[in-house]
């Protein structure tokens, strides 16, 4: 869509009542651009303080230390940890769920009631508020899962907690799982029609046309969603708050255990060192939420850069 | 043929899981409400439905315990309507703007700016709230409450005890359900087709009253849909709110509300849930109070899903 087409306001007749149209015009544009403003300039002032306020307290120490004297000194190297093993395994367990549901959308379904069901389901699931998703992981996975799958595997050590890694991390699938089908099906929706055809007509299968045809012709619009699912995970914190986010571990996350561990993470210690220790040093906490800023929206920009760069290689 | 036969069970077995990943979400929505309704249900044996919804004081650890949760509703509801009267006319008007009136490169830079504001997360609003914005909020009442001639209960409301109320809440969710409004109420204004606006021009109307006149209407329900999913956001928002809206569970004053603290339903589990044992009568009210939340979204998201439907058979 472009204006520049159109005609400008200058062409019109210097009448009176044309002459009002122009000067209510020109106020409710001012208007318009002042409420786009409105966000640009907290937007920018935002992220600016923490960039400014941070950036003082990061250093080699602060990103690759253990936490000292109660957290109130040294490093938060377990929650960054932390926070990269959530994502990890979040990102484990929703991705082959997610775009598989998503060719299903794109490839398989039928309209009809149940794919209906399926768009107000995802839809629904979108907008779940986070904490419900925390009080779904208590009591699905913290409360009924955990327990058997600890029973299951005592031989392994004492340390297993049911409030763990694994359980937040599913947890957290659910809550990206929306995002991951949503942006892999809009992805599999561009690969034109005519390709599947050519494969479908050599011969092939339905699944071998998808997996060798549409889904690598797809992938760019596929990593993009995956990229935008990671910083979300990366950010939540109430999800997390019942279902294994502790805010001290003595131990950075071993690989062998970690997955039926509490975890610390960079969200959650945020939220412990600005509201349940009054005293930490203000320093630590801009700190803190520096590095989950840069996580965050790193990933997202990230995301949202491949985007615009597929969008306007379509248009060319 | 034999291998024919191989690949034929295959090609089915791969259609099975990928039909079973296809309705995996709604299987989840199914079993979210299980698990609520499962772990909430008990809590009808300590107080009635009625109660709960009716009552006025929120009162968990006292003996006997109280569990009203009109102060919780209130204050959502209070929180949640106070970010809507800024979001609403910003986030439309900068839709609008960036949508109709923007030139190319303007749009070009403040689309990903309103983005990534989309991505910061709750917490880090909460954080920057608690630091910053609510002192400056309270200076700023404070200074409007001395400065103005107003009735007394206006100035008593706007000398705010505290930096911690529910508009400081209602500001930084504002500035959260931003993104969420501009981001769809766009995608509407630039999904109403090219000619409708060349045919108003044509008649002579100026660029400002087609848009009142013209591209606004017909984008209406791509636009109500956004402030639904806004305030679906808005309503469901935790982290952001427990930090900074000073959680006092008390049924806000009509006159004052807005300048004291309060407590939503989101903040009330977040903060109670870590330390109630499990399979108390506190444990599942609180189970109670996210399945409340869970319908409330519902009704919010789905009403939203109807009315864009609605809208898209109009063009």
């Amino acid at each position: 869509m472009s204006t520049s087409t159109l005609p400008r306001a200058e062409a019109w007749p210097s009448t009176p009542s044309a002459r009002r149209a122009r000067r209510v015009q020109a106020v409710a544009f001012v208007a318009l651009g002042a409420s786009a403003l409105a966000i640009m300039v907290p937007a920018v002032l935002f992220v600016g303080f923490v960039v400014v306020r941070g950036a003082s307290a990061i250093n080699w120490e602060f990103i690759t230390a253990m936490p000292r004297d109660n957290m109130r000194a040294g490093g938060i190297m377990p929650a960054i940890v932390g926070s990269l093993y959530l994502v990890v395994v979040t990102m484990a367990l929703a991705t082959p769920v997610g775009i598989l549901a998503a060719v299903y959308l794109s490839e398989y379904a039928r309209k009809g009631p149940l794919v209906r069901a399926i768009r107000v389901a995802i839809l629904n699931l979108a907008g779940v508020p986070s904490i419900v998703y925390g009080l779904f992981g208590m009591g699905l996975f913290v409360m009924v899962v955990m327990p058997q799958v600890l029973r299951l595997t005592r031989g392994g050590g004492e340390s297993g907690k049911s409030a763990c890694l694994l359980a937040a991390a599913a947890t957290m699938a659910v809550l990206i799982l929306p995002i991951v089908i949503a942006t892999t099906e809009e992805a599999l929706r561009q690969v034109p029609q005519g390709l599947r055809a050519a494969s479908l007509a050599l011969g092939a299968t339905r699944w071998q046309t998808i997996w060798r045809v549409v889904i690598p012709n797809a992938l760019p619009g596929i990593l993009t969603g995956l990229v935008l699912a990671v910083g979300r995970a990366a950010g939540e914190t109430a999800p997390i708050l019942l279902t294994g986010a502790f805010f001290w571990m003595s131990h950075l996350p071993r690989p062998a255990e970690a997955l039926l561990e509490p975890f610390m993470a960079l969200p959650f210690h945020l939220f412990t060192v600005s509201t349940q220790m009054p005293d930490a040093p203000e320093k630590l906490r801009w700190g803190t939420a520096l590095v989950l800023i840069i996580m965050v929206v790193g990933a997202n920009s990230i995301g949202i850069v491949i985007r615009s760069w597929l969008r306007t290689r379509r248009k060319v | 043929m034999k291998l024919r036969r191989i690949g034929r069970v295959l090609e089915w077995a791969i259609e099975l899981v990928i039909r079973s990943c296809g309705v995996a979400s709604v299987v989840f929505v199914i079993l979210i409400l299980a698990f609520l309704l499962r772990n909430a249900l008990p809590a009808f044996n300590s107080v009635s439905l009625g109660e709960a919804l009716g009552g006025r004081l929120w009162r968990p650890t006292s003996n006997p315990p109280q569990f009203g949760f009109l102060p919780l509703i209130l204050g959502s509801a209070l929180v949640t309507v106070g970010s809507l009267l800024i979001s609403v006319p910003i986030g439309i008007g900068a839709a609008v703007f960036l949508a109709e009136v923007a030139p190319r490169r303007v749009r070009e830079i403040a689309k990903p700016i309103v983005e990534l504001l989309g991505a910061v997360p709750s917490v880090v609003f909460g954080f920057v709230g608690l630091m910053l914005v609510g002192a400056w909020i309270q200076r700023a009442s404070r200074a409007a409450g001395d400065a103005l001639p107003g009735p007394d209960w206006l100035k008593t409301a706007l000398n705010m005890p505290s930096s911690m109320a529910a508009i400081t809440g209602a500001v930084l969710l504002a500035l959260m359900t931003l993104p969420t409004i501009v981001s769809i109420a766009e995608d509407a204004l630039d999904s109403v087709p090219e000619r409708f606006r060349q045919g108003s021009l044509a008649l002579g109307a100026t660029r400002w009253q087609t848009i009142r006149g013209v591209t606004i209407p017909a984008a209406r329900s791509g636009i109500m849909a956004s402030v639904m999913l806004g305030v679906g956001r808005a309503v469901g928002e935790t982290m952001t709110v427990l930090m900074v809206t000073g959680n006092a569970a008390v049924v806000p004053s009509l006159t004052t509300g807005l300048f004291r603290p309060v407590r939503t339903m989101t903040a009330t589990i977040a903060a109670e849930m870590g330390e109630t044992a499990h399979q108390t009568p506190h444990f599942h009210v609180l189970f109670l109070l996210g399945l409340l939340l869970f319908l409330i979204t519902f009704c919010v998201n789905t009403t939203a899903d109807i009315i864009t439907h609605r809208g898209r058979h109009e063009h």
